[in-house]
């Protein structure tokens, strides 16, 4: 299925896009959100359920006070007021995997409102508005047999498992954001990375999208350059990497397009991300189900958080990701450029450890941006990935710093550690990788340099000192890289010039 | 859908076109018959629940919950949960140890 698709940079001289996301993230709670049920990931199915979790008649929930606080957390650390008065609402429809007949959410009375997350895009910085953020449980899982790959659309069946179902649910959703132009794409990838890194820095979640503990539906809609109203809007669901939130606003910017190019009419509806062809399908019909006849949950009691108990998360929270950054490029004496870099690089924690460490912070950017850089593009991994931890690079720098190694024993002192030979100082020993002293044996490859290279001493001996370079060339040539090249230079001076 | 006009709502009359509505929603088949007759009950049920607005309510907080009570919460603790045959026991049917449920998706979607 291809459709007519307009090119982008086309789509921006007669449209202005709109972007809006809505952001589901799992609590990573030792418990389900209204009962005892474990939230264990992988677990066979159907062995984390019981009569709450599964909707049976006569069990009662009861709210997990660490899914309240996480969500209280994660709403102030968007600079969200918190509610003092808020309530769970009934959402009601019916899906295979909501056993209930509705899943319980909050409606007009969610804890955490009007924040705001600001994101750098090529150096201009865009403030998204977050309208709400509130809490509710998750769904089951559906396993549809008989179609084609597991696609719902022709399959026989379906196969439920309720592991997934009541796990706390927090849903963060942004206003419209204006203004991002051509950046629509990068602004709304920018904004689920750092809301990423945000609940990961407050321990929330372990926020994964490949295993769907963090999950993006993304809106777009498109208007002509200059209206005043807004266009028609689609909902993107499926969205599974932070990558795949940039194409998707893409695709439905240019596929809008085409559609409003040809006099059509964008159609209201959820559309499903295809991450293999980075198109986008029309999913579910949404008409028939925005009737969710919402109402206050009888079964659970008012939240009524106190201003002490909210000072008391407030206090709690730790370094947020957009303060630590400014503070270490304060303190590594940083460029926003080089800054840049550093995070884009995913080296930013790294560098940190490493120079927590004992590093400077010079030498730890040198070696991940560099050297480590290079390795992890070979073998096509994250730095993160690399079998090297900041405490051994720490260890290599300061072996080289100390006179023990130079550059190049140390990136052979590197194959070692990446091949598990142990930490650096052990595979110097091992290796036998440390720089010669003046020895015996150097002293003799010394006198070996001079003694085959007449010419090359008359030469120095004649004014050209810097043909002194093709001696030292040797004698690092004939101790395989293991002599000091300043000693070398300085021996052979002493020798050459001074007879 | 139905286009014949919305009743007043000012007296909570029902039509049949939200009779069947509301009979979509709720998953259940209804006759053309059974519109008639159910429009006509659950009016008759609407107009007495339209009898508590004629209270004078005007410095009556409203009741949020029956019990007055807020922040009923449990530390988050790990209890036991349900063997999976015990489960899937409850299912009308069962299969690969999960639930077994019919085609989600109708032919015309």
């Amino acid at each position: 299925m291809s459709e007519t698709l307009v090119e982008f940079d086309d789509v921006l001289t007669r449209y202005e896009p709109l972007i809006g996301l809505e952001t589901h993230v799992e609590l990573g709670t030792e418990s389900k959100m209204f009962c005892g049920c474990s939230t264990t990931f992988g677990a066979e199915p159907n062995t984390q359920t019981c009569p709450v979790c599964l909707g049976l008649p006569g069990s009662l929930p009861v709210a997990n006070a660490a899914a309240i606080e996480s969500t209280i957390r994660i709403g102030l650390a968007l600079g969200c007021r918190i509610a003092s008065w808020s309530r769970f609402a009934r959402k009601n429809y019916f899906y295979p995997d909501i056993p209930k007949g509705f899943q319980t959410s909050q409606y007009d009375e969610p804890l955490c409102v009007d924040g705001h997350l600001d994101v750098e895009v090529d150096g201009r910085t865009h403030r998204v508005e977050i309208e709400r953020v509130h809490l509710e449980e998750d769904t089951g899982k559906n396993l549809h047999v008989g179609g084609a790959t597991g696609r719902i659309h022709g399959a026989d069946h379906s196969l439920v498992d309720f592991n997934r179902a009541g796990i706390p649910l927090v849903e963060i959703v942004t206003r419209p954001v204006p203004g991002t132009g051509a950046k629509a794409p990068e602004v709304a990838r920018a904004y689920v990375t750092e809301l990423r890194e945000i609940i990961q820095t407050l321990g929330a979640s372990d926020v994964r999208m490949e295993q769907g503990s963090l999950r993006c539906d993304v809106n777009t809609s498109l208007a002509p350059v200059g209206s005043l109203e807004w266009g028609t809007r689609t909902e993107t669901k499926n969205v599974n990497s932070l990558r795949s939130v940039e194409r998707a606003v893409r695709y439905e910017m240019r596929r809008q397009a085409a559609v409003l190019d040809a006099g059509g009419r964008v159609v209201q509806e959820t559309r499903h991300f295809h991450e293999d062809t980075g198109s986008t399908s029309p999913g579910r019909s949404k008409e028939e189900a925005t009737d969710y006849r919402y109402f206050p949950e009888p079964d659970l009691v008012p939240l009524a958080p106190d201003a002490e108990w909210v000072e008391k998360l407030a206090a709690g929270l730790p370094e947020l990701p957009a303060a630590r950054r400014a503070r270490l490029q304060e303190e590594w004496g940083l460029s926003g450029t080089e800054m840049t870099w550093l995070v884009n690089a995913g080296a930013l924690g790294l560098v940190e450890q490493t120079v927590a460490a004992g590093a400077s912070p010079a030498e730890a950017r040198k070696w991940w941006l560099g050297e480590l850089a290079r390795r992890a593009n070979d073998a096509g991994v994250d730095l993160p990935e690399l079998a090297v931890t900041p405490a051994q690079v720490a260890e290599l720098a300061a072996l080289v710093g100390e006179g023990t190694i130079n550059d190049k024993l140390a990136r052979q002192a590197l194959d070692g550690v990446l091949a598990g030979e142990g930490d650096p100082r052990a595979v110097v020993a091992a290796r036998g990788l440390a720089v010669m002293g003046e020895s015996d044996e150097l002293v003799a490859a010394v006198d070996a340099a001079i003694a085959g290279a007449p010419d090359v001493v008359e030469k120095v001996r004649g004014g050209k000192v810097q043909a002194l370079g093709a001696l030292v060339g040797a004698v690092m040539k004939t101790t395989r890289g293991k002599a000091d090249a300043a000693t070398v230079r300085r021996m052979l001076e002493e020798r050459v010039l001074s007879s | 859908m139905s286009t014949e006009p919305t009743p007043d709502r000012g007296a909570p009359a029902l039509g049949r076109q939200d009779i069947a509505h509301l009979a979509r929603l709720a998953r259940l088949a209804v006759t053309d018959e059974e519109l008639d007759r159910f429009a006509g009950q659950l009016g008759a049920v609407l107009d007495a629940v339209a009898q508590v607005q004629r209270a004078d309510a005007g410095d009556v907080v409203p009741t949020t919950h029956a019990v007055p009570l807020t922040n009923v919460l449990r530390t988050d603790v790990v209890t036991p949960s349900l063997p999976r045959d015990v489960v899937l026991a409850g299912a009308p049917a069962a299969d690969e140890d999960r639930f077994r449920v019919p085609r989600i998706l109708g032919e015309e979607e």
